[in-house]
């Protein structure tokens, strides 16, 4: 059974100007010791949908699916009580910004504490010796001494180590990581990433990693979804996404790596920009930015579908060689 | 060529005035940068935060003086110019920020927005303003009926094609680019990449482009410079510094820059330690206490920048460095 069962989950907000969908039936599952990683462009989605899971999406968002379940108990019925109890307990949450996600009035000691004591986690007299040690598994040196330092005298790195001392207080057995690394400079953020990984194997939780950074991607991800406009484009193993995309948009967008074009003066780019509320396509959401598309696409909204490891929302899916497959018009062209 | 722009040792403190129970302090942002800009290329800077790469762009639009050092304009320096003459330098030199949501006035029309810097200026009367403001935005990919929109109706990557054409409406030969990318997109970043390189060619433009992303800078300049706690701790061409780093800095920014190959990730070591205090940097060359081949000599001598087979490198041991095969095999000292 994965640890996070998610099928067909939605969220919509009611705007002014009619409704925005932001997640668009997306399935997520989540094994136990697994590093699960989201990627996509600001405003894919990909937060959102781990948001909803958190049941952190106020009015006037809307959460529906078809099922939501983390391990045995269903997070669709749950009664805000009972999710207070899971929620920091069973599941954590690290977001983008350490400056802004701590509390500046307290000690960080006293904010680790708190998880603790809230979750009953241990006896009162183990408070700080627990905290103590939770700072030092994190990586803080001298953590007795830091303690009673508040989080405008520590930097950013430290912080975020803060953050997931936090996270890590209760024993999660899934901890979701928003972003942990997009606000830290590249040594800190690599010393980041291996702490989580690092601790993700130890304990034999299962991690979420929501980013950006096709970078972070490759360097931690066993697992991949790429999102686009609210909906997953393409779920595979970390290796075979980075290898051969089969989606046309995780395509393009890992030619617009300047890593990947080495060499070349021109980037390849992504015509146009993610749809809006205003201008959300017919067919499949990414056909008026896509090289491959055809009247179908416009037409016709494409199923996530594919075999289990190399789904992909698209009518005619990449080969190995990026040729669309299927009855592509080019692929006719080629065999005739 | 001719150099358009070149900064002798400039350098640039800062008082921090101490507090009730603060001592009074100065930070040294900038302690030592020499540069040269030439048209039609571009001068990468690259460092983590702090690494007095902001400083510099602040230094070398004019914005600040530097405390120390000179920074000289087609040979001139700027030091002693009067305003006249200032004024006059100002207009070769212009700056693209990092976030195109705060650097664009949410009260202006982009067509305002572009045709101010020459109402300042007091070039061209209203109507050649007009004209200059709408031939720019056909340049930077924006349509003609897009001249009367506000800032909040575009995307992120269409305002920085704003703040680039702003940039350019004064026919500047050096734009000053503070992490014009970063903010953006993977999509978007690659086409005002694109933008940024097509105007270079066309306008013979000099960049200084500050940025923490190597793989950007990998693709954009021609040479680059990475600092350290507001030093230079190595200067070489884009090629020599990528195939062949020779400071164990550069070295561990290079391992630790995330790759998209996944066949990279086990490959690297993990860099110890924070960046130091710019209160309080370490004596002696102020990468030491995060280097892993850092001996007592370190600590007691400050490196300068030497010429190293054509780089140049602020490191005691960067021949023996160099010569490594990759950062993450050496975790000892050479001996």
């Amino acid at each position: 059974m994965p640890l996070l069962e998610i099928r067909n989950l939605a969220v919509t907000f009611a705007t002014g100007r009619g409704p925005l969908r932001a997640v668009d039936g997306v399935d997520v599952d989540v094994e136990e010791g697994e590093i699960l990683c989201v990627v996509g462009e600001s405003g894919s989605g990909k937060s959102v949908s781990m948001l909803a899971v958190m049941g952190l999406i106020a009015h006037p968002g809307r959460v529906t699916a078809d099922r939501m379940r983390f391990g045995a108990t269903d997070l669709l019925g749950i009664s805000p009580r009972e999710r207070r109890r899971l929620v920091g307990r069973d599941i954590a949450m690290i977001f983008q910004e350490p400056m802004s996600s701590l509390n500046p009035c307290y000690s960080v000691g006293w904010q680790i504490g708190e998880m603790l004591r809230t979750h009953h986690a241990v006896p009162e007299r183990q408070v700080r010796d627990r905290t103590v040690e939770l700072l030092d598994q994190v990586g803080i040196p001298a953590p007795a001494t830091r303690l009673r330092a508040f989080p405008h005298q520590l930097s950013g790195g430290m912080n975020q180590r803060v953050m997931i001392a936090m996270s890590i207080a209760c024993n999660p057995r899934l901890l979701i990581a928003d972003e942990p690394t997009t606000a830290l400079d590249v040594t800190i953020q690599k010393q980041i990433l291996e702490l989580l990984v690092g601790l993700q194997r130890s304990r034999g939780m299962g991690l979420v990693l929501i980013t950006h950074d096709m970078g972070v991607v490759a360097e931690t991800a066993q697992r991949v979804q790429v999102m686009y406009a609210g909906q997953v484009r393409e779920e595979r193993e970390t290796d075979a996404l980075f290898a051969a995309p089969r989606d046309p948009y995780t395509a393009a967008l890992l030619d617009a790596l300047p890593e990947r074009a080495i060499g070349r003066r021109r980037l390849p780019t992504i015509p146009g920009v993610v749809p809006g509320i205003d201008d959300r396509p017919t067919g499949c959401l990414f056909n008026p930015r896509c090289r491959f598309a055809t009247e179908r696409c416009v037409r016709e909204p494409p199923a996530f579908a594919g075999p289990p490891g190399a789904r992909t929302r698209c009518h005619y899916p990449l080969d190995e060689q990026g040729v669309p497959t299927n009855d592509h018009p080019l692929r006719m062209a080629s065999v005739a | 060529m001719t150099v358009l722009m070149e900064a002798r040792g400039v350098r640039r403190y800062y008082d921090v005035r101490g507090g009730m129970f603060a001592k009074h302090g100065v930070v040294k942002a900038l302690d030592g940068a020499s540069f040269e800009l030439y048209p039609g290329r571009t001068l990468a800077v690259v460092g983590e935060s702090g690494c007095g790469k902001s400083t510099l762009a602040r230094i070398a639009t004019l914005l600040e003086p530097p405390s120390e050092g000179e920074l000289l304009i087609d040979g001139k320096p700027t030091a002693g110019a009067t305003g006249a003459e200032r004024r006059h330098l100002r207009l070769t030199v212009q700056m693209v920020f990092q976030n195109p949501y705060g650097s664009l006035n949410p009260r202006k029309t982009v067509g305002a927005i572009l045709e101010e810097p020459l109402a300042i200026n007091r070039l061209g009367n209203r109507r050649q303003r007009q004209d200059a403001a709408r031939a720019m935005m056909a340049k930077v990919g924006l349509r003609p009926e897009q001249y009367g929109r506000y800032p909040h109706m575009f995307s992120g990557g269409q305002r920085q094609r704003v703040a680039i054409a702003r940039a350019l409406m004064l026919n500047p030969r050096v734009v000053v680019a503070d992490e014009p990318v970063s903010a953006l997109d993977v999509s978007i970043q690659a086409q005002v990449l694109n933008l940024m390189m097509d105007l270079q060619e066309e306008f013979d433009l000099a960049y200084l482009f500050i940025s923490h992303d190597l793989s950007v800078v990998r693709h954009i300049a021609h040479d680059v410079m990475v600092m350290y706690c507001g030093r230079p701790v190595e200067m070489a061409s884009k090629d020599e510094l990528f195939s062949a780093p020779r400071h164990p800095y550069t070295r561990v920014l290079l391992a630790a820059t995330p790759s998209v190959d996944p066949s990279h990730r086990n490959t690297t070591a993990v860099i110890r330690g924070e960046l130091p205090s710019p209160l309080d940097p370490p004596a002696g060359c102020a990468f030491r206490t995060r280097c892993p081949f850092a001996t007592e000599r370190c600590e007691a001598e400050r490196p300068d920048l030497r010429d190293v087979d054509g780089s140049l490198v602020a490191c005691h041991y960067a021949e023996q460095i160099g010569r490594l095969p990759d950062a993450a095999e050496a975790a000892s000292p050479p001996q």
